[in-house]
């Protein structure tokens, strides 16, 4: 595939965010807010970034992406479609009885889905351990994770934290999407871990912080030329939950609310209607 | 049942005392000899080098032995992912920590995500006897056997250990092998293939069924010459796999003798017992009595004693098995 422009990926994640509010809609339940925070980054990832083949989605050199934030898995679902991993049709069975699009990503049932997340805090451990396997072959494949800014209150990421610094995990980036908000409240109500700049980089990190909503500032973060040898990388991506339709940005309620059919229509017309 | 009786002379359990066997020693000799032919196996473990036996494994490969230090949750996913980038990681900790602390890593990562991690339960049961509860795994049959798709083998002895191990890696899929440091001695012969799924008949016998494994198989081939001394004609089924349970095996045994009579170094809620029982009361019931640990938590004392204290001596086998007889109608 031939990698798309920041305008094309601004189209792309526009028809991304369209196609994943009409499948919470339909399907009556969904985690919409931190979806429209995370598929700038998925569409980036996916159409910009990642070596993966539709085709062979288990070729050994592919590249891993583990949305830790299985909760949005409707955006990866959505995302996966429109790289041609599943068929586009297929999203209008999300949730539905016997789907193979269940509320948290099954990687025995949809291909390109690398692990089985929805507990929180299991996604970076994983990607350590396929970072390390990289290593160990001396093979080229990235590992990139995502994980929600809520997310990172789980003491397995900090374990994990550890580990790739230790392991020296160069080929490895975490990505936090970083929306401010958690499922019932803000993060600095709960336990305000922000800044995380600071944190990771005295566990041994490289950071970079970005506007996770700005495609050439995502691009430009993923870049091979930004990763320091022997150290792991973790871009800070500043998001808004519920990006792109105005009445759900950061409100906490839309973690997982449903639109009505006329917040529905107004949202889908301000999808519409943003400019690239 | 692989094979008609395949012990060596019962006999010989009542004779000199046979030479104990640390489990851990085969478990780890034979990853050795299995990542010298394959390199795609690794060791993961978390601080335990020493405790889980890979300070040979360590020397021969280092960069093969992934030490995550103590995090556990990190040691089950660094498992899963290793699987995922084509290694088959086995992961090594103390069977208390590796199951209770990543009991939901070893669920979504291993599991449910279907992973090639061979989960490794170090000095499992009360091996820590005297460490008390905290480390005492006597949870983690059952809960591992509530998880669909990982099979759960407790090896009886150092030739089983090696032939689970070797199993292991060549089975695409997870396990958990559950190990013990307790000394046993031989029990199954050299060059024994193990099966999934499949128990071992020890010793035949017709009045009850003592099935056991793990750290009890030799306890229960004890008792069972006891018993014969005293008229009574026990079978002795040895049975390392807890999941798939042999339900032939049990069906036979139920029918065949009428009672039975398990022993297994865990909770008496949802191990071994809880599996045999749930074949029987569904398609043969006959009289039970459930060996192991009642349901507390253990008093002071080492793995010996405490299996003795909890009547899993032979001599309390044996008097579990008369009693066991005479209810049967």
């Amino acid at each position: 595939m031939v990698p798309q422009t920041p305008q094309e990926l601004r189209a792309t994640a526009r028809r991304i965010r369209r196609r994943d509010l009409q499948a919470v809609f339909e399907a009556g339940a969904g985690h919409i807010g931190g979806e429209m925070s995370v598929i700038d980054l998925l569409t980036a990832l996916y159409f910009n970034v990642l070596n993966v083949d539709p085709q062979a989605p288990r070729d050994p050199g592919r590249d891993r992406l583990v949305l830790s934030k299985g909760h949005t898995a409707c955006a990866l679902y959505v995302t996966l479609a429109e790289r041609g991993f599943i068929p586009r049709d297929e999203i209008a069975t999300f949730l539905k009885p016997m789907s193979r699009l269940n509320g948290h990503p099954d990687r025995n049932k949809v291909p390109g889905v690398e692990t089985n997340t929805g507990p929180l805090g299991h996604g970076l451990p994983v990607a350590v351990g396929m970072a390390t396997a990289a290593k160990l072959d001396q093979a080229s494949w990235r590992t990139f994770v995502i994980t929600g800014d809520g997310e990172m209150q789980e003491g397995s990421n900090w374990e994990a934290i550890m580990a790739a610094a230790q392991f020296r995990l160069d080929n490895l980036t975490l990505i936090i999407d970083h929306n401010r908000l958690q499922q019932g409240a803000r993060l600095a109500e709960t336990n305000a871990l922000a800044p995380f700049a600071p944190k990771l980089a005295a566990f041994g990190w490289t950071v970079l912080e970005i506007d996770g909503h700005d495609m050439d500032q995502i691009l430009a973060a993923l870049s091979p030329d930004r990763v320091v040898a022997d150290r792991p990388t973790c871009i800070v991506a500043h998001t808004n939950k519920g990006q792109g339709i105005s009445f759900m940005a950061d409100r906490v309620e839309w973690h997982h609310k449903v639109p009505s059919a006329e917040q529905y229509e107004q949202a889908l017309a301000e999808l519409a209607e943003v400019v690239s | 049942m692989s094979g008609a009786a395949i012990s060596k002379d019962p006999s010989a359990v009542r004779g000199p005392a046979p030479k104990l066997h640390d489990c851990r020693d085969a478990f780890t000799a034979t990853l050795v000899a299995l990542a010298e032919a394959d390199c795609n196996i690794v060791a993961v473990c978390n601080d335990s080098v020493g405790s889980s036996k890979l300070n040979g494994f360590r020397d021969r490969f280092p960069e093969r032995l992934i030490n995550v230090g103590i995090a556990e949750q990190n040691l089950v996913g660094t498992g899963a992912g290793l699987a995922n980038g084509g290694k088959i990681p086995f992961v090594c900790g103390a069977s208390c920590f590796l199951t209770g602390r990543a009991l939901e890593q070893i669920k979504a990562d291993v599991a449910y995500s279907k992973t090639n991690v061979k989960l490794c339960g170090i000095s499992s049961g009360m091996a820590y006897g005297e460490l008390g509860p905290t480390h005492h795994s006597i949870e983690d049959f059952a809960w591992i056997r509530a998880l669909p798709n990982v099979p759960i083998i407790a090896p009886a002895d150092r030739i089983e250990t090696a032939a689970a191990t070797a199993w292991a890696a060549a089975h695409d899929g997870p396990v958990f092998l559950r190990l013990s440091r307790v000394g046993v001695p031989d029990l199954l012969p050299e060059g024994h293939v193990f099966e999934l799924g499949r128990a071992n008949l020890l010793r035949d016998g017709t009045d009850l069924t003592i099935i056991a494994n793990g750290t009890l198989t030799h306890r229960a081939m004890t008792a069972a010459a006891m018993l014969a001394e005293r008229g009574l004609s026990a079978r002795v089924v040895n049975m390392a796999t807890v999941r798939p349970i042999d339900e032939a095996v049990v069906v036979a045994a139920a029918r065949q003798t009428g009672a039975i009579l398990t022993c297994e170094e865990h909770t008496v809620f949802g191990g071994l017992g809880s599996a045999v029982a749930e074949v029987v009361v569904q398609k043969a019931p006959v009289p039970m009595a459930l060996l192991g640990v009642p349901g507390e938590f253990a008093p002071t004392g080492s793995a010996e004693w405490l299996l003795d204290h909890y009547g899993l001596s032979p001599e309390g086998i044996a008097a579990s098995a008369e009693a066991l007889v005479k209810r049967k109608v």
